[in-house]
């Protein structure tokens, strides 16, 4: 069945804080995530004088903070150096003085082919918005379906494994050629891309309810809707909140490469339009930009996720 | 007091890719009210399939099952189960576990500010009302396990069925748990069968004890009266005469008679 082949992370146990959180998920994430690595300290210096343990604290952020930092750093450090006497790609001190320039006024309007940076990352994000809200609509509801009905899932499950891996490019003519314009057809090539991952997660979550919760439901004889809101949904909702991240990432992804083709207002089509003008500074502030967006997406959805983690025992 | 549950000539079939298994075979087994009846016998031996019977979540291949006078069609609220796991819902509070079951046995005739103090009776009942307000997560295995049985005593069961309630806790836990049942059943005076392969549990708490037979095809092979004065105290128990020979019985029927058959041997 399909669902075996997408990566899973159901109530992945990330119980803890996110402090120990493995650097490979996004190289950007670790500068945001170290404040709170002190709790388990403070009970035990609480009774020493105020500024013992304000000093620990301190010492523990630092701690906790320093590697990031370096790592930072040392990225930073290559950077310079590798583009040292370099005409081609600017050095960091290039980037900042023109990114300074950029965020002094993020959201000028000089016609619709000359916005500010705001502009461009809110009307990609309002384009992954509707494009990812159609296709939460539709594929939360679709994985319940293929979850609680078998016949459904062995019906569907071919045509999603057949779907699944096509590149969202690929997708995109069909878009303009049922459109017949670019905006909808970007948002089209989102749907279809991030509709995948959540279809799958929910009915893999479907499937996995412990036999121990339905056999509750049934001593107890609850009803239909006292089963779907009080047992099903809540047993689902990890999972599909997985899908959901999933997807978000996806669909932030595929935005930059459809806008690329469609032109329009966006960050993708920022990073094309200044690749135009040759302003490769402005290409890698993109990059920048792009990867906090996505990061602070991601980090958003880990964060409701915990929010709907049980204790497993 | 007259007969709530009988089980005449039961039978469970269950198929499996390489044919039929019989599980159990020619169950007789009557429960009077007020009756507290174990079963006991090795793992694999069948014992949880007759509970889950009882408890109506599966359907006898042969035989007839009656509850009450009633045949046995399904699960229903007056046979209330405490399932070996607890199987609490771990997004709901202690509290809105029993409550759920309240609210679905008594829901239609009484008030919401009535169910709500059923609930908190029932987690009174098993000293947990300091907890109610707490997510199974945040709570020991023991504390969770006397949620479970408040959960079906809340409902108020003609009988209730416990599926190895202590089976998972640690030996001081449970013997604790095993006094406390042993006092809200006098209370309540409620009808209890009990699934266990604890043999001074079975003694303790029984008025009787069916003994099963290695399955497949298991059957009771032989029920013994537990003849105990109540209230009973382990600690008096463990020296005397009677106890000791009903243990005894118990482990004569378990080990030299009906001795562990590894099936993969």
């Amino acid at each position: 069945m399909s669902a075996a082949i997408i990566k899973l992370e159901p109530a992945s146990g990330s119980v803890q804080p996110h402090s120990t959180e493995n650097p490979s998920s996004s190289a950007g994430a670790k500068p945001m995530i170290q404040i709170d690595a002190t709790p388990a300290r403070v009970d035990q210096v609480s009774r020493k004088p105020a500024t013992e343990l304000a000093s620990a604290w301190a010492r523990s952020v630092l701690r906790a903070a320093l590697p990031p930092i370096m790592g930072l750093a040392l990225f930073i450090g290559l950077w310079a150096l590798g583009t040292m006497g370099s005409q081609r790609i600017p050095s960091p001190a290039v980037v900042w003085q023109a990114a300074s320039v950029i965020f002094a006024d993020p959201f000028y309007y000089n016609g619709p082919n000359d916005q500010g940076i705001g502009w461009n990352v809110l009307s990609s994000l309002r384009r992954v918005g509707i494009g990812f809200g159609i296709a939460a609509a539709i594929g939360i509801p679709l994985g319940f379906l293929l979850g609680r009905f078998a016949v459904m899932n062995s019906m569907m499950s071919p045509v999603i494994s057949l779907l699944r891996p096509v590149s969202p490019l690929a997708w995109l003519p069909i878009g303009l050629l049922v459109f017949k314009a670019a905006d909808p057809a970007a948002t089209w090539t989102i749907f279809i891309c991030s509709v995948w991952p959540m279809i799958i997660n929910t009915a893999v979550g479907v499937q996995r309810v412990p036999q121990d919760y339905l056999n509750v439901a049934r001593v107890l004889n609850l009803s239909e809707w006292k089963i779907a809101t009080k047992i099903l949904f809540p047993a689902v909702l990890p999972y599909m909140l997985t899908g959901v991240r999933l997807s978000v990432s996806t669909a932030w992804l595929v935005i930059v490469a459809a806008e690329m083709l469609t032109g329009g207002v966006g960050i993708g089509f920022w990073v094309w339009d200044e690749w135009n003008n040759l302003k490769v500074e402005h290409i890698i502030i993109a990059i920048f930009v792009i990867g906090t967006v996505g990061l602070l997406l991601e980090q958003a959805l880990l964060w409701i996720a915990r929010r709907f983690q049980y204790g497993n025992t | 007091m007259g007969k709530i549950l009988q089980i005449e000539n039961v039978g469970m079939r269950f198929a499996t890719r390489k044919g039929p298994f019989v599980a159990l075979r020619n169950i007789d087994l009557s429960i009077e009210e007020g009756e507290f009846v174990s079963l006991i016998g090795h793992s694999g031996c069948g014992k949880s399939t007759l509970l889950n019977l009882i408890a109506g979540l599966l359907l006898p291949t042969e035989g007839i099952m009656l509850c009450a006078g009633r045949e046995v069609a399904g699960p229903g609220p007056e046979r209330a189960v405490v399932f070996q796991n607890h199987s609490l819902l771990p997004w709901l509070t202690c509290f809105e576990n029993v409550y759920l079951a309240v609210e679905r046995v008594f829901g239609r005739k009484e008030g919401k500010e009535k169910l709500k103090n059923r609930a908190r009776a029932a987690l009174d009942m098993v000293q947990l009302s300091h907890a109610e307000a707490k997510y199974p997560h945040e709570i020991s295995g023991g504390m969770k396990q006397r949620v479970g049985i408040a959960r079906a005593l809340a409902m108020e069961p003609r009988i209730l069925l416990l599926d190895e309630p202590f089976g998972a806790l640690d030996a001081l836990t449970r013997a604790y748990l095993q006094d406390e049942l042993l006092k809200i059943v006098a209370r309540t005076r409620s009808t209890v069968v009990m699934v266990t392969h604890d043999v001074d549990e079975a003694v303790l708490l029984s008025d009787r004890i069916a003994m099963m037979t290695n399955g497949p095809s298991a059957m009771i092979g032989e029920i013994l009266a537990v003849d105990l004065a109540r209230p009973r105290n382990r600690v008096e128990l463990a020296e005397d005469k009677r106890y000791l020979h009903y243990r005894k019985e118990v482990i004569d029927f378990l080990y030299t008679r009906h001795g562990f058959v590894d099936k993969a041997a």
